[in-house]
Order: structure tokens, then sequence, then C-alpha cells
């Protein structure tokens, strides 16, 4: 890892020769070796998964948010750092309340993600500040529009998604949700499809840190309200995706 | 001012140095499809008419327009810094404004500066979210969504008539009938309102100007 960018990585405001902004890149890796987060636009609503890895079995498992509410038609989840993810969700708050103050409609997707991503890429111009080291996966559900999905990455790029993984089961969770028909999945069949991407294929063989899973959703069946989704519904599509695992083991160890 | 008033009085009376105000009776109507905003045409200073032929109808955007009341130049200057505001939020929105955002615009003006300002705007148009939309922006600052709604001084004596002639689901036709005569009576009986009658008609095919020169207003029993 060291000596990737010898010399032209020390500082946010300086371009290596070939181009490159090394400190922006080495965000990316904070990201990258997050807990897996995934998330899934369906044709009512949009929901996100993170795979929350608990630290302490003494830790009470509702603490240590990844997934925080913006407005009552947004919300959003942290990939990388999740104190730096805060201070994002503080200022997508303050976005979106102070554009409804003002121009009396909530925020609509494309405008909260582009001011996201442009508060994020203003800490990458100056050196006396350093950049966040996190992606948000941003899920808006307005009253008159179509359900949308955005990543704002460490750089200030921002896209827009049908479906996306961040952390460290991203290759194999991108290819597990290609495979879903977007356009005929409602929220209630992605939250165990997410879940089961999470178990079975974002996680790495053999771990045994204990973690949670943390979902959150906007859709018509919560009236377009941004929300965790019920206790109830996450546990039983957890014992869901524990039991595809185990049927995929069993079926491996009878190839042995 | 007081300089001259004080000097000349004999050559410049003081009804015309006072400031221009628009006494004014203005309106707007929604109906399925779109808005018909209309005005009279008399700005006084004092008692003097310093434009009988003025045009209180201002556009905002192509879609959404404001009936002005009130100071004439406290009208202008809000809806100038609206348009602006306007102008930039369509640029980061990518698409054409809500009736609503156009209003709540006015309000945030309104409010904040209510000690220093005296004006009655009604803001309408069309918007394909919500359709023809009518929002009267009062002189406190309050912003209040209305099917029809009336504004100025010479509003006050209508009240009663449009009360009595509104109906849900008029057409546009019917709309600028509406207008046209609860405007003329307002102008026969204000002594600030008067001139000719200045009608625009906001649907989602574009925008219609109409006009009834003053002696072509409609009469009633004293006429």
């Amino acid at each position: 890892m060291s000596g990737i960018g010898t010399g032209y990585d020390l500082s946010t405001n300086t371009f290596s020769p070939d181009g490159r902004v090394f400190q922006i890149e080495y965000c990316s890796k904070a990201v990258e070796n997050s807990g897996s987060a995934v998330g899934v636009r369906c044709k009512d609503g949009i929901v996100l998964a993170v795979e929350k890895i608990i630290l302490s079995r003494m830790m009470i498992d509702s603490s240590l948010r990844r997934c925080h509410i913006v407005d009552t038609h947004a919300c959003l989840a942290v990939a990388g750092l999740s104190a730096d993810g805060r201070v994002l969700v503080d200022r997508a708050r303050e976005e979106a309340s102070q554009y409804k103050s003002i121009y009396g409609s909530p925020i609509p997707g494309h405008v909260l993600a582009e001011r996201i991503a442009n508060f994020v890429h203003m800490y990458s111009l100056y050196w006396f500040v350093r950049p966040f080291g996190c992606s948000i996966m941003l899920s808006v559900y307005g009253e008159k529009e179509n359900p949308q999905l955005y990543v704002i990455e460490p750089s200030g790029v921002v896209y827009r998604y049908n479906a996306c993984a961040l952390g460290k089961g991203r290759q194999a969770g991108r290819t597990e949700l290609e495979k879903l028909e977007f356009d005929k999945l409602t929220c209630r069949e992605a939250v165990k499809e997410l879940a089961k991407v999470i178990v079975v294929n974002c996680r790495e063989e053999g771990k045994d840190k204990q973690y949670d899973l943390e979902m959150i959703w906007v859709c018509d069946e919560s009236n377009k309200k941004a929300q965790m989704v019920p206790k109830s519904i996450v546990t039983e599509a957890h014992e869901y995706a524990k039991r595809v695992a185990e049927s995929d083991d069993e079926m491996d160890d009878d190839d042995e | 001012m007081e300089l001259l008033q004080s000097t000349n009085h004999a050559v410049i009376p003081d009804w015309m140095s006072a400031e221009h105000s628009m006494g004014t009776s203005i309106m707007a109507v929604s109906f399925d499809g779109g808005v018909v905003m209309g005005a009279d045409s008399r700005t006084t200073t004092g008692s003097y008419i310093a434009n009988r032929v003025s045009d209180k109808i201002t556009p905002i955007t192509s879609q959404i327009y404001c009936c002005r009341s009130g100071s004439a130049a406290d009208t202008q200057a809000i809806s100038d810094y609206v348009r602006y505001y306007t102008d930039q939020h369509t640029i980061e929105l990518n698409q054409e404004p809500r009736v609503k955002t156009v209003a709540s615009l006015f309000r945030e003006l309104c409010y904040a500066n209510k000690a220093n300002l005296m004006a009655g705007i009604i803001c309408a148009g069309y918007d394909d979210i919500e359709g023809g939309q009518v929002y009267n922006i009062t002189l406190g600052g309050s912003l209040v969504k209305q099917p029809f709604s009336i504004g100025g001084s010479g509003s006050t004596y209508i009240y009663g008539y449009c009360d009595s002639k509104f109906r849900e689901g008029m057409s546009r036709d019917e709309c600028m009938e509406f207008v046209t005569n609860s405007l003329a009576l307002a102008m026969s009986r204000d002594g600030s309102s008067g001139g000719v009658i200045r009608l625009v008609v906001i649907e989602k095919s574009g925008v219609t100007r109409h006009f009834v020169p003053g002696n072509k207003l409609p009469t009633f029993w004293d006429q």
C-alpha cells in the first residue's frame, strides 16, 4: 500500500503527474473496507440495507446507526467512516429543510443528491480539511416523483442507480443485484433479496464476527414516508437469508 | 421631496409628489387546465392618475404571472427579485418551476420585509403537477391557496358579488366573464381603480392577453 503515490499523496490539493488526486483515492479505500451496504430501486420505492459489524458483544445493537432519515421522503445509508457520515447526514437534513422552507415543496431527489455531492466535493479542494471517508447511498421518493437511488462518493461524484453495492462485499453484491428485475420488484420482495445478498454473497466465508442487518426504506407500503424497515420484517428476511446460506453450505458439503 | 414642497409649493402640488400607489382592483380565478388573471389599469400618486393604462399583471416565468397591488415601487422590486430567484432555481431544478414554489418565494420576501413593504400580490399560473393554481400573498406576508382570489382597494366592494357568482368547475370563458364583470363593478365604485381591464389567460398551451377598453366595460343598472 505504501509507496503508491509517493510524494504526491500528502495533501488533497496536490495532483500527481498522471492527473490523480491520491488522497481522494485513499478515501475510497476507507469505503471499500467497511461493512457491506446494498440498495435497490424497486417499482414502488427504494430499500437500503447495511451489514452492521458489531464490535463488542456488550454494545446495544440499536446504536451505531448507519441508516438515517433525512426528510419525510428521503433517507440514506453510510458506507465507510460512520462519523464522517454523520456530518453528511446533518448537512443533507439542513439542505432538505431549508429547501422546503424557501420553496414550499419537499426537495427533489436530483437537487438533494447534487447538493450533498457539491458539499463532499468542496472538502477535496482545500489542504486544511480532509475529505470525507464515506460514500452515501441516498434514496428519495417524493410525492410527484419516481423512486430514485443515488450514490455520492468521496470525490464528490454522484450517480443515479437502479441498484448499488458498497463496502467489502461490493463485487459479489453487484453481481447478484444485476440479476434482479427492478421494474417488477416490490419493496417487500426487495427486503428479502437484499438480506440474502448481504448474508450469502457479501459476507466473507468463515467470518464469525457478530453482525446485524440494518434496513431502511421509503415506499408505497410506508405511505412514501422514510422509515426503518419494521423489525419483524427485517428479522423474517434475515432468517430467510440464513436458511439460504445454510442450504448453500450443505450443497457445498455434498459436492465434497 | 420635502424641499421642493416647501419652496415651490405653488408650482408642484403635494399630490404630484406622493408615493406611486396602485389603488387597484386585481383578481385571479383558476379553472381546470389554467387560470384567468385580471386587473384594472390605474396608478395614482395621491389623487393624480400617474398612469391610466398601466399593466399590473407581470410575468415571472412563461407560465406563472403575478397581479400587483399596493406600492408600485415595492411590488416591482419584489417581482424582479422573485423572477431572479426563480430563474436560478429553474437552472438547478432542470425543469419548469411549480406555481407553489414561486408563490413561496413571494411569501419569503414579503414576510421577511413586512415592516418596509406595502404589497398585496396574487401569484397564479399553470404547472404540469397541479394544473391551474391561484395563491394570494397578503400585506402581512401570509400565503394562502384559493380557487379564486381578489385584491387591491377595489376588491372590498366586490366580495359579496364574487362570493355569490363563483362556482366550482367554471369553464375558461365563464371565468373570463366572471373576472370582467367583477372588475368592472370594482372599478365603478373605487376611485383608485379604473381605466381598462387587462386579462391574462394562462393554460398549458400558452398565455393569451385580452383587453377590455374603458368605453366597452360591462355596464350595470346605473350606467
